[in-house]
């Protein structure tokens, strides 16, 4: 089925300091078609489609909207085009009701009445019920984003984009989004569609354009292809054979078997009977797309979820109902992924969250009181060896750039002397340079005799990390296999989709 | 039909809604700020600002009505010191608050000299004694003077400004969440600044009544912590404007009632009398905060914080 044309884009190029994050980027979208733009996490994705709405500006290249040129400058500009985007964490506001939610993102809204009229209209005619005198406070992740998605679809748009949409949302929910945007794209309205997650892209898309570290590498028709040859084109056959590190393999340091906990996050994913042992000098990778219980297993982990006694065993010692203090009295450090709130208190200085998790394992109370002087030497030693770019170690943690602080945290964490390791996305929004820095201490920690776990969505860096690799799948993890050896064909059917295990026996 | 050993409760509703002027003035005006996601502690400040700004202008021209307007000015002006180092140079907000009060004070006792034994022009009553002499409608209905209506009047407005209108959506936007409202386009301190210098006019308007109508004359430190009132009656209100009315109202009606038992001679010490208002003002506020719990007591979920646009 041809299609007039309505988005080109042309050699698209977009650099931030220190990164190229699109590298002549082209494709085009017709009127009515739904396009996935695929892509790891750090691929360039989300810039792209900044760059459609008007948010960030191309470096170079060209946009052409209905074959005439299409430069937006602001949102506003894009908007008034026929360019509508749903964001991935949404701008709504939590005391006001839906109808004045919807009644600030426009530009002319009509009278209040008249509006909630309107939006129960569309919402009714899109199968996305919605009462538009409701607190958006009260609402589900899933009915705020029909919120968004109404909101776009009262200016009639051409092109809805939409950044990973199906993040927050239950299954249940992503089927009724599914028939709204098929409903849409049968009207005419072209959807760009952002994600990494192959099967939703293959039930829904008819195009995709596959991007790896800023460039085009693929343009296809999902439906005729597999999950697998999607998640290879993503992830990529120019794999260097990661350099294995000689080394006997010790005792086990962390066991773990058939442990089960439900989600304390909302819609977040239970673990269901994962078991796994990490040998001292081992490193264990952890892959799966996000979501899929990468967070629980590191609150698991690090104590903060608590299971049965002998689930968690460090060092033979079951720890299991144990809290995070005692677990890193008793070996474990761990890292968790969101640096701002999670692993560092924004608004303390270095030195203190240094004190935060290194007080315990390095001694840093006397008699009961901080040992700010020794704190202090710490914080500097960290700040030194992975080269951390601050003014000094009094700042705020929150003032250091997400990459910054990534390499003080990580530094943290490693250069306790721990003898497990657990890290959740070591590198993520950090540059190549550190990236490169930070494996590289991974690794050291391993050869001294640590075992350490990293759960990553990069594969190719758990593949130049790790010495066993696994992947998380709704929950479960799959059995550890040696990284030696391991194709790409393999890790594509591990991987591949909500059903990965059952295609690889059909396919075997 | 008097009680209470004296006090007569026409004359008593008649003489609070008068005396609740100021605070109800000050209370509107801060409701808006606050709204905004603007937390101005200078309330004070600016209303005794507006004291002597309305009673210099007053005096020198003859005109109670420009004496008010002159009073609107001088706290809008001062506000406008607030808006710039919490806007501009995002300060802290309390702390600015307060330096603003004791500036406010400190600026309007230098100011103010020369001004002491003076008597302001009349602000009289607005409508013909005709309809004031009527029984009991007459004192409180009709009885009043101009700023009494308008303080009325303004509460109205802004009740439907904020419920009815965009602007007035878009100042609640405003102060619940100034990211998604930067990330929608709107000009988040510049909305923020214009909410404070309205602020600042309100409360600088009822500073003047307090100069020109309720003492009449200049004093130092003429407001006596009504700026402070104010600021727990938006609270007690909940941010929202008729209930501003009530809550001024009460505690106006406080205020008179322990004047009336003063002169009718109560057993009841002077001293206790005085700081009954205030006692039952914290009182209040207690007990309205204990009875509701996290987001339900509708203050905007943005107050006191600064916005920055990092992009």
């Amino acid at each position: 089925m041809t299609r007039p044309e309505l988005l080109r884009v042309e050699g698209i190029t977009k650099a931030y300091p220190g990164v190229v994050a699109n590298s002549d980027v082209s494709f085009s979208i017709g009127e009515g078609e739904i396009h996935a733009l695929l892509g790891e996490n750090g691929a360039g994705k989300s810039t792209m489609v900044k760059m459609i709405y008007g948010l960030v500006r191309p470096d170079s290249g060209q946009m052409t909207l209905r074959g005439v040129p299409y430069q937006p400058g602001k949102p506003a500009e894009a908007r008034r085009l026929g360019v509508a985007m749903v964001f991935q964490h949404f701008s709504l506001f939590e005391a006001l009701n839906v109808a004045e939610n919807v009644a600030l993102g426009m530009e002319n809204p009509p009278p209040m009445r008249e509006l909630a009229a309107k939006i129960r209209a569309v919402s009714e005619e899109y199968g996305l019920p919605l009462d538009p005198s409701r607190m958006v406070g009260d609402l589900s992740a899933g009915e705020r984003q029909r919120v968004e998605i109404i909101r776009c679809l009262l200016q009639d748009p051409k092109l809805l984009i939409m950044d990973e949409p199906t993040s927050v949302l239950t299954p249940q929910e992503v089927e009724i989004l599914f028939k709204t945007l098929r409903q849409l794209s049968s009207e005419g309205t072209a959807i760009l569609y952002i994600s990494h997650k192959l099967e939703e892209i293959k039930s829904l898309c008819d195009e995709a354009t596959i991007l790896r570290r800023g460039k085009v590498v693929a343009t296809c028709t999902p439906r005729d292809r597999t999950a697998r040859e999607m998640a290879e084109l993503m992830v990529g056959q120019a794999l260097k054979t990661p350099e294995r590190r000689l080394g006997a393999k010790g005792e086990v340091a962390l066991g773990v078997s058939d442990l089960s906990v439900a989600s304390p996050i909302p819609f977040g994913t239970a673990l269901k009977g994962v078991s796994f042992t990490v040998a001292k000098g081992e490193v264990l990778g952890i892959a799966g797309v996000a979501g899929n219980g990468q967070d629980e297993l590191l609150l698991a982990l690090s104590g903060e979820l608590k299971s049965a006694p002998d689930k968690v065993r460090i060092l033979s010692q079951p720890v299991g109902d144990l809290g995070p203090v005692e677990r890193r009295r008793a070996g474990l450090v761990a890292a968790p992924e969101d640096r701002y709130g999670h692993a560092a208190a924004p608004d303390m200085s270095l030195v203190e969250n240094a004190f935060l998790t290194a007080g315990v394992r390095k001694g840093l109370t006397k008699n009961g009181f901080v040992d700010w002087a020794g704190t202090r030497k710490f914080a500097e030693e960290i700040i030194a060896a992975y080269d951390v770019r601050t003014p000094g170690p009094d700042v705020a943690a929150r003032a250091l750039s997400g990459g910054n602080l990534q390499k003080f945290l990580m530094g943290r964490e490693l250069m306790q002397g721990a003898s497990v390791i657990v890290i959740n996305q070591p590198t993520w929004g950090v540059d190549a340079a550190a990236a490169a820095q930070i494996r590289q201490s991974i690794l050291d920690r391993a050869g001294e005799g640590a075992a350490v776990v990293v759960i990553s969505q990069d594969l190719d860096e758990l593949l130049e990390v790790a010495d066993s690799f696994a992947v998380l799948n709704e929950g479960r993890l799959t059995k550890p296999r040696p990284t030696e050896g391991l194709t790409m064909d393999e890790i594509g059917l591990m991987m591949g989709g909500a059903h990965g295990m059952e295609v690889a026996h059909h396919v075997a | 039909m008097d009680f209470l050993g004296g006090i007569n409760p026409v004359i008593l509703i008649a003489t609070l809604m008068a005396s609740a002027v100021p605070i109800l003035m000050a209370a509107l005006g801060e409701t808006v700020v606050e709204r905004a996601g603007v937390l101005n502690l200078g309330v004070e400040g600016m209303m005794v600002i507006g004291a002597l700004g309305g009673f210099i202008v007053a005096v020198e021209t003859g005109s109670p009505v420009l004496g008010f307007i002159g009073g609107a000015a001088a706290g809008a002006a001062l506000s406008l010191i607030f808006a710039l180092l919490t806007q501009v140079f995002l300060a802290n907000q309390v702390a600015t608050g307060l330096a603003l009060t004791l500036f406010g004070l400190g600026v309007s006792s230098l100011g103010g000299q020369g001004y002491n034994g003076i008597k302001p022009p009349a602000t009289g009553q607005l409508l013909p004694d005709a309809l004031a002499d009527l029984p009991v409608v007459g004192p409180i209905v009709f009885g009043h003077d101009w700023m009494v209506y308008f303080s009325i009047a303004m509460t109205a407005v802004l009740w439907w400004v904020l419920k009815s209108t965009r602007i007035g959506l878009i100042i609640r936007a405003v102060g619940e969440s100034h990211e998604a409202a930067h990330a929608l386009g709107y000009k988040v301190n510049r909305i923020r600044l214009m909410c404070i210098a309205f602020g600042g006019a309100m409360a600088g308007m009822g500073g003047a009544y307090v100069s020109l109508v309720r003492v009449p004359q200049w004093v130092d430190g003429i407001t006596a912590g009504a700026g402070w009132i104010a600021l727990a009656i938006v609270v007690f209100a909940s941010w929202r404007p008729w209930r501003v009315l009530i809550g001024a109202y009460l505690f106006g009606g406080i205020t008179v009632l322990q004047l009336n038992l003063q002169v009718a001679g109560s057993g009841i010490p002077v001293e206790y009398l005085s700081m009954a208002p205030y006692l039952i003002t914290i009182l209040v506020l207690v007990i309205m905060s204990a009875g509701r719990r996290g987001k339900a007591n509708g203050a905007p979920a943005a107050l006191g914080q600064n916005f920055h646009a990092s992009r």
